[in-house]
């Protein structure tokens, strides 16, 4: 791999920026792979990297039906925080947020990571009650964060309106490790660093069946042949319930629309992210200068990338209801992505009915902050057949034996 | 926004409805026999097609019934609706990979 650094690009400028390395190869697939990876989002990148880096893994293939990111690793909101509620999650999204300070060192690769900070506000004594416990839930386990009052939540962010007479912002936790990265650049960069490890990444190639012999998966079908495994690694996201009806079980996961927008870029006025649950919407502010909002999830199972309009609509309100001056903004442009959600809205990281299949879901409206603790903690599942120490509780077996990590109150934007 | 055909006020906008997950699943004849996996199948597991989607809408802001909706989960084409007691609409059934 070429090395990116202040000196390469000075001799690359000097020879007009016309001999870099491609970033990674497009290879054909091979007949036989110790390990398949199904999805190119971060997700499944970093898995691969993981796999090579920590697992000795060579003969790796990351299959991907579109394009590298296109999914909801190039569709979220960027937003990287570790405050939830629960000790399992607190665990793992920790482990993924001290994963992102050295992210851009570890692949060489400019991810952008930008701890500005990230305020959830709430809006009524209930809403203050929830917040506190986990402001305290955090700190007991070790996660920064603090509660801010009204006041201060005036002085950290001047230009919001706190004193709002239909919503008043009573208080809010504020966790200054957390931010925002570049979307993009995470998968990219996963995907170099993974190639430069022999990981063939081999896109438009959609997976249609399974090859399953005595109850072990052997390899998959694709609509570029055939290819052996001795292991299959699914990190499908909205598209999980699909693969798995494939492989012949189901999954306690719905797949709903998402949907984001981003504003006409402006000159810097947000410098930290807003979160408020009780009103469903967020923003923050890209270096580009465009704001980024979102909201709730659609409220039925869907699979076409669009959400209804009113959903968003309720999301801008929120946001102007906050900030009264961005009622005059244009949106440049909204979108949608497919999240998988579970019915406790956190993630599955497991074994599944079919032997040496393993699947990574579940993380529905909030996968993205996630990405490199989730790559790590399940390509340890997959090389060692056991979870990785900061994902037991993720397993598919938490739906029987009732140990669920109920998220739903606590993931700071409501589903 | 989707508009919804309930069976009782005719077509009305997604607005007015609360969305109630997957339809047709029949609660177990036989509770104190179930394992936990089966309970939990029950419970928390779906089908969650790619395609032609059984599910139940609520009129919430309506007539505070509920009743069924044959949806695809891609184009959002709505087939049909029926009242809980009644068969849901015969469509044929799509199923996209």
């Amino acid at each position: 791999m070429q090395k990116y650094s202040a000196i390469s690009l000075a001799y690359h400028a000097f020879r007009g920026h016309r001999h870099w390395q491609r970033a990674w190869r497009s290879p054909e697939p091979r007949q036989h792979y110790d390990v398949i990876v199904v999805g190119a989002g971060g997700h499944g990148l970093g898995t691969a990297y993981y796999l090579a880096k920590h697992h000795g893994l060579r003969k790796i293939a990351v299959l991907e039906r579109g394009w590298l990111g296109g999914g909801n690793t190039g569709r979220n909101t960027t937003i990287i925080r570790s405050n939830y509620l629960q000790d399992e999650s607190g665990g793992l999204y920790e482990l993924a947020r001290s994963l992102w300070e050295t992210l851009s060192q570890e692949v060489n690769y400019n991810v952008m990571f930008s701890p500005r900070g990230v305020l959830n506000l709430c809006h009524d004594e209930h809403d203050l009650k929830g917040v506190q416990r986990r402001v305290l839930a955090n700190q007991a386990s070790g996660i920064e964060g603090e509660f801010l009052t009204p006041a201060q939540i005036k002085k950290e962010v001047p230009e919001m309106h706190v004193a709002c007479p239909r919503l008043p912002v009573l208080g809010a936790s504020l966790q200054r490790t957390a931010g925002t990265a570049r979307h993009d650049a995470v998968a990219w960069g996963y995907a170099r660093a993974a190639d430069a490890l022999g990981v063939d990444i081999i896109e438009q190639c959609t997976v249609n069946g399974f090859r399953i012999e005595g109850g072990k998966v052997r390899g998959v079908e694709t609509t570029r042949g055939a290819i052996e495994a001795d292991k299959v690694a699914l990190v499908p996201a909205g598209h999980a319930s699909v693969l798995a009806n494939l492989a012949g079980f189901r999954l306690p996961i719905e797949s709903r629309p998402l949907q984001a927008l981003v504003s006409e870029p402006l000159k810097p006025c947000l410098n930290t992210v807003i979160m408020s649950g009780a009103i469903h919407g967020y923003v923050s502010q890209s270096d580009k200068g465009e704001l980024v909002i979102g909201g709730g999830a659609d409220a039925y199972n869907g699979y076409a990338q669009r959400g209804s309009p009113h959903v968003l609509a309720g999301s801008i309100g929120a946001v102007c209801h906050l900030f009264p001056q961005f009622r005059r903004l244009r949106m440049l442009r909204s979108w949608g992505g497919v999240v998988d959600i579970a019915p406790d809205a956190s993630a599955i990281l497991s074994p599944t009915p079919v032997e040496n299949l393993f699947i990574n879901c579940g993380w529905g409206t909030g996968g993205f902050k996630a990405t490199p603790g989730s790559a790590l903690a399940f390509a340890h599942l997959v090389a060692n057949g056991s979870p990785h120490p900061k994902a037991e509780g993720f397993t598919l077996n938490r739906f029987a034996s009732g140990l669920i990590i109920d998220e739903h109150s606590a993931a700071a934007v409501a589903h | 926004m989707l508009l919804i055909p309930c069976p009782w006020c005719g077509e009305r906008a997604e607005a007015e409805f609360t969305y109630a997950g997957e339809g047709g699943i029949a609660r177990p004849k036989n509770p104190p026999e179930l394992s936990d996996q089966e309970w939990a199948d029950y419970v928390y597991y779906r089908h969650n097609p790619k395609g032609t989607h059984h599910e139940l809408w609520l009129h919430l802001h309506g007539c505070g019934k509920y009743f069924r909706v044959v949806r695809d989960t891609v184009s959002n084409q709505i087939y049909g609706s029926a009242p809980m007691l009644e068969a849901p609409p015969a469509v044929p059934e799509r199923k996209e990979v």
